[in-house]
């Protein structure tokens, strides 16, 4: 563990990073013109290619982070780098996929899926050619006249996954994708979603209050402070050889000793975010 | 509970309800039945009279005066709500300004409007299609209004993030959503277009199915009045029923009570 992306200043042998964030800062506004000061000081750089997962306890600001990467959220202070570049508006190299369900209940899954290649210009005829091979990747083969509501929650993910990648971004970030599915599903869903991963690797932020989750899926699992003014406060590989079933590998001894290690250092800040107020 | 029997019920009220006025206005138990049938007429005599309308041309004549003028009402109201509701929903410093006209507006009994319009616009389907406008309009512009500040912002968030420009999201996440909840308030929309069509010609024209009930009334043709009000029950409900299936096609992705997962 220790500061990352601030020891060498620059750039890292073998390119760019993809997502640097360096001394980020991010406070809101409450009423009466309080601030609150979610994350401070944070600097975080991903690696084309690389997979990252963030953890920390309830309200360290991990959404925040993800957020400031995607442009949605402007820092008070520090930087924003996407590949080298400071970002300003919306991170158009970036695919967000949400926590809670962001698909246009007004569309078909099809359509929910072409409406992606919209902003690249993609003709209609082929955007929909493209979207149903898409939902054929992600398994709803079946389902590409359905709308939202009457898919379940698990379906629904799928559909966002698709949405996301059919795009091609260059950066997937993921702020607890599978957090309100049940616990069969989710491991599903993270299969797939490593599967999806393995074929072209994205450089990729997953957000989860899931240990297990993040290391399971992960090359390196982050760990922030309790808020508020959360900062990273350890910062893990995961050497675990890929492919990785992420059934599987929990019953893995090296998985035991990550956990145990990282969740050292997670059950600090958990702790104290529970002693400054019930969650 | 059993339809057939539920359907029997419904029925059976509705007899019991016609039997009561029969029994009441025929035979002499609240005074002599020639005074109460002035004031009360006869269900027979109603039913009647409804029927022997129904076969004349006359009558259709004034039924389609009345859609026109509704759907006129409610093409022009919708349009405008829609239109401003966009454009006070998309402009935050508009929406401010315009805010206290707007509720003294639409504080502002619809029906006093009426003489004006009669004045301005004649004695035409033109001044009912300006008081019916006057009614849909705050309705479907409060809805698509509130339809376009309440984008779920999670939706919205992730259309952003997809690429979409403006155009792109005015297209696909807030139109649709400002349309759901104008189509929330169609029943209503409709209703109060074709209150405003029968009260204008109620108060002033020479035709519509206001204008035959006010040209009974004036002639204290109590028969004429209640066939009138039940041919004018009938194509609200016929138009209601229409509404519904157009609602239904145009809303199908909304979840229904009872099909969702």
């Amino acid at each position: 563990m220790g500061e990352i992306g601030r020891q060498d200043g620059g750039d890292r042998p073998g390119g760019t990073d993809a997502v640097r964030l360096e001394d980020v800062a991010i406070a809101f506004t409450l009423k009466g013109a309080k601030t609150y000061t979610a994350v401070e000081a944070i600097d975080l750089a991903i690696r084309p290619g690389e997979f990252v997962a963030v953890v920390g306890p309830t309200g360290s600001g991990k959404s925040t982070i993800l957020n400031a990467a995607a442009g949605l959220l402007k820092p008070a202070r520090g930087r924003v780098r996407i590949f080298g570049a400071p970002l300003t508006g919306l991170n158009a190299r970036a695919g967000y996929l949400f926590q809670a369900d962001a698909l246009m209940p007004w569309k078909t899954a099809l359509d929910n899926v072409a409406v992606a290649l919209e902003p690249k210009g993609v003709a209609r005829a082929a955007a929909r050619d493209q979207a149903r091979a898409w939902l054929g990747k992600v398994g709803l083969a079946n389902f590409t006249d359905r709308y939202p509501h009457m898919l379940s929650g698990g379906q629904r993910k799928r559909v966002a996954l698709a949405q996301m990648l059919i795009r091609d971004p260059e950066i997937l970030l993921m702020d607890e994708p599978f957090g309100p599915l049940d616990a069969q599903t989710r491991q599903i869903m993270g299969n797939l979603l490593l599967d999806l991963w393995a074929a072209d690797r994205k450089a990729v932020i997953f957000v989860t209050h899931d240990l297990e989750e993040a290391i399971a899926l992960a090359d390196r699992v982050v760990v922030l402070s309790a808020g508020p003014a959360a900062r990273v406060v350890g910062d893990f590989p995961v050497p675990l050889a890929r492919p990785r079933d992420i059934s599987e590998i929990r019953l893995e001894p090296r998985f035991h000793d990550l956990y145990k290690e990282i969740w050292g250092c997670l059950r600090v800040e958990v702790t104290r975010a529970y002693a400054a107020g019930p969650a | 509970m059993n339809r057939l029997i539920l359907l029997g019920l419904q029925i059976l009220v509705g007899l019991a309800g016609l039997a009561l006025w029969h029994v009441l206005t025929v035979y002499p138990i609240l005074g002599a039945p020639k005074q109460i049938q002035f004031f009360f007429s006869t269900p027979g005599a109603v039913l009647a009279r409804t029927w022997a309308e129904m076969m004349t041309p006359e009558i259709w004549g004034h039924l389609w005066i009345t859609l026109q003028e509704t759907v006129l009402a409610f093409v022009f109201g919708a349009a405008g709500g829609i239109a401003f509701g966009f454009l006070f929903a998309r402009n935050a410093l508009l929406a401010a300004v315009f805010d206290p006209y707007i509720k003294a507006a639409n504080a502002l009994p619809r029906v006093v409007l009426a003489p004006i319009f009669a004045l301005w616009f004649g004695l035409g389907i033109w001044s009912k299609v300006a008081l019916g406008f006057t009614l849909v309009f705050f309705i479907v512009f409060f809805n698509v209004y509130q339809g376009v500040r309440e984008v779920s912002p999670v939706v919205l968030n992730n259309a952003r993030m997809l690429g979409l420009s403006e155009r792109g999201l005015l297209r696909h996440v807030y139109w649709p959503s400002a349309l759901t909840w104008m189509f929330s308030s169609l029943h209503t929309a409709v209703g109060f277009a074709l209150v405003g069509a029968v009260v204008g010609e109620y108060l002033g024209s020479s035709a519509g199915l206001g204008y035959k009930i006010h040209e009974a009334e004036s002639v204290f043709d109590v028969t004429g009045v209640f066939a009138g009000m039940l041919i004018l029950t009938v194509f609200v409900i016929v138009i209601d029923a229409v509404v519904t299936v157009i609602e239904n096609r145009l809303l199908v992705w909304r979840p229904q009570a009872g099909n969702q997962r």
